[in-house]
């Protein structure tokens, strides 16, 4: 599952342009997530601040 | 609500699409997420000044300082210098991007298109296939926005594209992870925009330090994607301005994620046109985006009359966007991101030789486009990697 960490995030949008399964969305200051997300990781490794972890 | 245009995201490139389509008489509706246009900032805010001259007649209140040229470093620390005044260079005016977006999409507001803030487009609204505008979020209200056509200027994390079927998901060799600080520091040259390489201290992309005045410079790195780990842009940031400005205090953070991935295959769709970092028409060199979203935006806008005037917006009726836009930045994006595909492969031993092969070359008047002519005719084996090329 997706971790997001709200108090890291900089709500910059890059997690959401690398997403291949369109399961991010950036509203203003929150990170959304759908039931899509397939914790392929991509996101967490562009994430410029570590906001992102994909937890077993 | 309806329009003949929507545009969603009051960047550069959705104002400049919005002002040129509503000045050419179009019913223009603006439509921005942020209850903010231009904040927070996710750039670096160098443009060159003949680029953003040929556009808008640059304000001193948007301009946080002008330099002289550009200065690069060698990993090993030698540094060579480029001058900005005798022909315009990637940078020569540093903005103030707060008050630069607002001033466009002022801009499109005063040409006639009604500008929407905190409103978030959820989707494209279809009838029997065919595009009838976008479905909305207004303030936490729903609202459609009936339009036959919707250009999406939407920026890194853009969905009009996917939601018109064009696959503008990001590979990360394709896009550089992003942090800057706004420091102030004594040491900081306010004449002069400053470019860091090497692998260490930015793997596959570099350092910058651009002037804001006053002591303040945007001190950032961009780095490669595919080199990327969680956290590594800003772990990186801190490493360099530890060493670099020991003293510096950051004053905001910023960061984002930058396109890099050259001319994308589509960039229209039945009734939608992509501008900008969401068509990804950033420069995959610099990762300079403005003026290219900019020059889009101006093409989208009066291919937008055009179509309508026509009454044809179907992806073929919108062709002239496409053709457009790729004979014009689309051909200097293209040509960047076969460079970046060799930089981002050299050592920095090879970096050091490359930097070091312009020390006997007086390159203080050129531009980053002259600097590469001579990097080739000085260096066998990027002219034999990039023989293709025509510089």
């Amino acid at each position: 599952m997706l971790a997001i960490n709200r108090y890291k995030c900089c709500y910059c949008g890059a997690c959401v342009g690398v997403c291949p399964a369109t399961a991010l969305e950036l509203v203003e200051t929150w990170l959304e997530m759908s039931g899509d997300c397939t914790e392929c990781g991509l996101c967490t490794r562009i994430c410029p601040v570590g906001a992102l972890e994909v937890k077993a | 609500m309806k329009c003949d245009l929507a545009v969603v995201g009051a960047g550069p490139g959705g104002s400049m699409a919005a002002k040129t389509a509503a000045q050419a008489g179009l019913e223009v509706v603006l439509i921005e997420k942020r209850q903010e246009i231009g904040d927070p900032v996710r750039c670096a805010e160098g443009v060159s000044k003949r680029g953003l001259s040929d556009m808008v007649k640059p304000e001193p209140r948007w301009i946080s300082a002008e330099v002289r040229g550009a200065r690069i470093y060698a990993p090993d620390g030698t540094s060579i210098v480029m001058s900005e005044d005798k022909s315009g260079t990637e940078v020569g005016y540093v903005l103030e991007r707060k008050i630069f977006d607002r001033a466009l999409a002022m801009e499109a507001a005063r040409a006639g298109a009604r500008v929407m803030v905190k409103t978030r487009a959820l989707g494209l609204l279809r009838k029997n296939g065919t595009l009838k505008g976008l479905q909305a979020m207004c303030m936490g209200e729903s609202l459609q926005i009936e339009a036959p056509l919707i250009i999406g200027a939407d920026g890194v994390e853009s969905k009009v594209g996917r939601w018109a079927g064009i696959d503008t998901a990001l590979k990360l060799k394709d896009i550089e992870s992003c942090a800057q600080f706004l420091l102030q520091d004594n040491s900081i040259d306010d004449q002069y925009c400053e470019f860091f390489l090497g692998n260490s201290i930015a793997p596959a992309g570099y350092v910058w330090a651009f002037p804001k005045g006053e002591n303040l410079a945007n001190v950032g790195l961009g780095i490669l994607g595919s080199r990327s780990r969680p956290g590594e842009a800003v772990r990186l940031l801190k490493e360099f301005v530890k060493t670099r400005y020991p003293e510096g205090k950051v004053v905001e953070m910023v960061v984002g994620g930058d396109p890099c991935s050259g001319p994308i295959e589509s960039t229209t769709a039945d009734g939608v046109m992509l501008v900008g970092d969401a068509a990804r028409q950033t420069d995959a060199l610099t990762g300079g985006g403005i003026l290219n979203a900019m020059q889009a935006g101006i093409i989208a806008g009066d291919v937008a009359a055009k179509a309508l005037a026509a009454g044809d917006v179907s992806r073929t009726g919108l062709r002239e966007y496409e053709t457009r836009w790729r004979e014009t930045l689309g051909r200097h994006i293209a040509r960047s991101f076969e460079f970046k595909e060799f930089f981002i492969k050299l050592t920095d031993d090879e970096l050091n030789q490359l930097i070091g092969s312009l020390r006997n070359e007086d390159v203080s008047n050129m531009d980053l486009r002259a600097m590469l002519k001579v990097l080739f005719r000085l260096n066998p084996k990027l002219r034999w990697e990039l023989r293709h090329l025509v510089i």
